[in-house]
């Protein structure tokens, strides 16, 4: 297992213990004990579902603190595409001037890195489709690669082999600010800015036997006044783009399959979508599609939860900016082989009853038995999202039946009805 | 241990869009019970296929499924018009699918064919205007 960070915590005092997180977590992974939301961390994906849902605002993500940049001498701060719609400029080297401006040496664009992973998906596809059914399914979203280690077992070795781009770009940002300063590496500082609690959970923790390069990440919204301010002073910015539309692209849904420059392509987006595709995967029903791009977030990464604007805004401003650019700056898989994983994704068995096949069919026999006296009714009044999650909590000697506010009440009141006759 | 985990499922022919809920019902239970994947694409096809089947051709039917430490037995039973030609029916390519059928993107004639492919065991009973119920079966190897 390489989870040892999780981004996604909750605010105790904030929570409310209603129920609204734990419905709209797509692995169940929240359960509400004692009036709060409790989150089982193994089966937590960082999608970020439950922070977009709870109007206390008490589901947070974890992310470090602005000042500790002044730990590095130099320091890099890698721009996400994403970050350019939340702002309305008409050139996207006001926002990496700003960034610069708001205490960083330099700025480098994941889009850049995004180019290279387009050029050496192109060139690898045909390969990579001949050792598997179906199609190559991208890696690029963090909190997608999470969902398949613990849900689709099948799939694992269907992902793209390919590092995150974020991953990319910290290497790349890394070997130019060395070169460039001459400073001993532990020196330079590389820090992003997160659309989204799975990316805050890659950078700690990335999937695929990636090391992380990146010493801090923090999200849009921690860092949006500080950038808003900067932005109004610039008067002329810095040429600092390095990156075509290709590469901005990838800050929407659809955008890494148009890079592919072929048709024969599914890209969907919002969790519920995105696991339909993949079920749909797993039943070989999709045999000839060559490639399937998935986004956790509806819209893309432009609808991360850590962002600021309205994803549909967002997406019509990166429309606008990437209107003049050039194609692609960046080709060249001369650097391939630190691309790609070490290893393949590993499947996690969490969801299993249990890992005894005996134990799990005697198991899966009493659930059968407890959710047929359940209402059926997935009211939540519980704690668990589902009669069939209580079913499960209750075998798994987490939960017991009298937690069931409908089922206690209503053997209650046939007792009654008993003692009247 | 010889104990099975049965489950029964309506089918409902007058849903199209029911048709696979069954299957991904079985699906889930599979996965939680630990069976290796490769076991798990073989019942969850050759049933979608089954269910598929029992929707467009026979009005419906019963699916049972019952699941064993080695080995999970569907059994698929309907009461539709019955199969004519069974031997040309499990020809590849063969279909009588109804137009409206074939525009949704099934009819392709590869539903029988494809439930034997991916099941070890693959029996058919029909009798014309009593319906047909197919015997699967899919071993833990």
């Amino acid at each position: 297992m390489d989870r040892v960070f999780h981004s996604v915590t909750l605010d105790k005092d904030k929570c409310k213990g209603c129920i609204n997180c734990m419905k709209h977590c797509p692995t169940e992974a929240i359960r509400v004990r004692e009036g709060k939301a409790k989150i089982i961390t193994e089966r937590c994906i960082d999608c970020g579902a439950c922070i977009r849902i709870c109007h206390n605002r008490a589901k947070k993500a974890i992310c470090d603190d602005f000042e500790m940049i002044n730990n590095f001498e130099y320091k890099v701060v890698l721009a996400p595409p994403s970050l350019y719609g939340q702002f309305l400029v008409d050139d996207i080297n006001y926002i990496l001037t700003a960034l610069k401006n708001i205490g960083f040496d330099s700025v480098f664009e994941v889009s850049t890195a995004a180019e290279k992973v387009s050029h050496l998906t192109r060139e690898s596809l045909n390969q990579l489709r001949a050792c598997t059914d179906g199609p190559i399914i991208s890696s690029a979203c963090t909190a997608i690669l999470r969902l398949i280690k613990v849900r689709f077992p099948d799939l694992c070795n269907s992902v793209l082999p390919i590092t995150e781009p974020i991953h990319i770009a910290a290497q790349m940002a890394k070997d130019e600010a060395v070169r460039e300063t001459r400073l001993p590496p532990e020196k330079i500082g590389i820090f992003f800015i997160s659309p989204c609690p799975a990316k805050v959970t890659s950078c700690k923790s990335p999937v695929g036997g990636t090391k992380s390069l990146i010493d801090g990440v923090f999200s849009v919204n921690d860092v949006y006044v500080r950038l808003l301010a900067a932005l109004k002073k610039v008067d002329v910015p810095e040429q600092l783009m390095r990156s075509g539309i290709v590469g901005i692209n990838w800050a929407q849904s659809g955008g890494e399959c148009a890079g592919l420059l072929t048709d024969n392509y599914i890209y969907a987006d919002g969790m519920e979508n995105v696991i339909k595709v993949l079920e749909e995967i797993e039943d070989g029903k999709l045999p000839d599609t060559e490639f399937v791009e998935l986004s956790a977030c509806p819209g893309g990464c432009v609808g991360g939860v850590l962002n600021v604007a309205n994803p549909f805004v967002a997406r019509s401003r990166i429309s606008a900016l990437r209107r003049y650019l050039p194609l692609m700056l960046n080709r060249g898989i001369s650097d391939a082989t630190n691309m790609f994983w070490e290893q393949n994704l590993q499947f996690e068995t969490i969801f299993r009853l249990d890992e005894n096949r005996e134990e799990a069919m005697r198991k899966m026999r009493r659930l059968k038995a407890i959710e047929s006296m359940l209402p059926g009714l997935d009211c939540g009044a519980c704690g668990a999202p589902t009669c069939r999650a209580l079913a499960e909590d209750i075998v798994c000697g987490n939960a017991t039946i009298e937690e069931c506010v409908f089922k206690t009440v209503t053997d209650k009141k046939n007792a009654e009805v008993m003692d009247d006759k | 241990m010889n104990e099975t985990l049965k489950y029964v499922y309506e089918v409902d022919g007058s849903d199209f869009m029911s048709a696979g809920v069954a299957s991904a019902d079985v699906k889930k239970n599979l996965k939680m019970l630990g069976f290796s994947g490769d076991l798990i694409k073989k019942v969850s096809i050759a049933m979608y296929e089954g269910e598929i089947n029992m929707v467009i051709h026979a009005n419906g039917g019963i699916a049972t499924v019952e699941v064993s430490d080695d080995c999970v037995s569907i059994v698929l039973a309907d009461k539709g018009p019955g199969i004519e030609d069974i031997e040309l029916a499990m020809s590849e390519g063969y279909s009588t699918a109804p137009d409206r059928i074939r525009a949704l993107g099934f009819g392709a004639g590869m539903g029988l064919p494809n439930m034997k492919k991916y099941c070890d065991e693959f029996k058919i009973e029909t009798e014309l205007g009593v319906g047909t119920t197919v015997y699967m079966k899919v071993y833990n190897s």
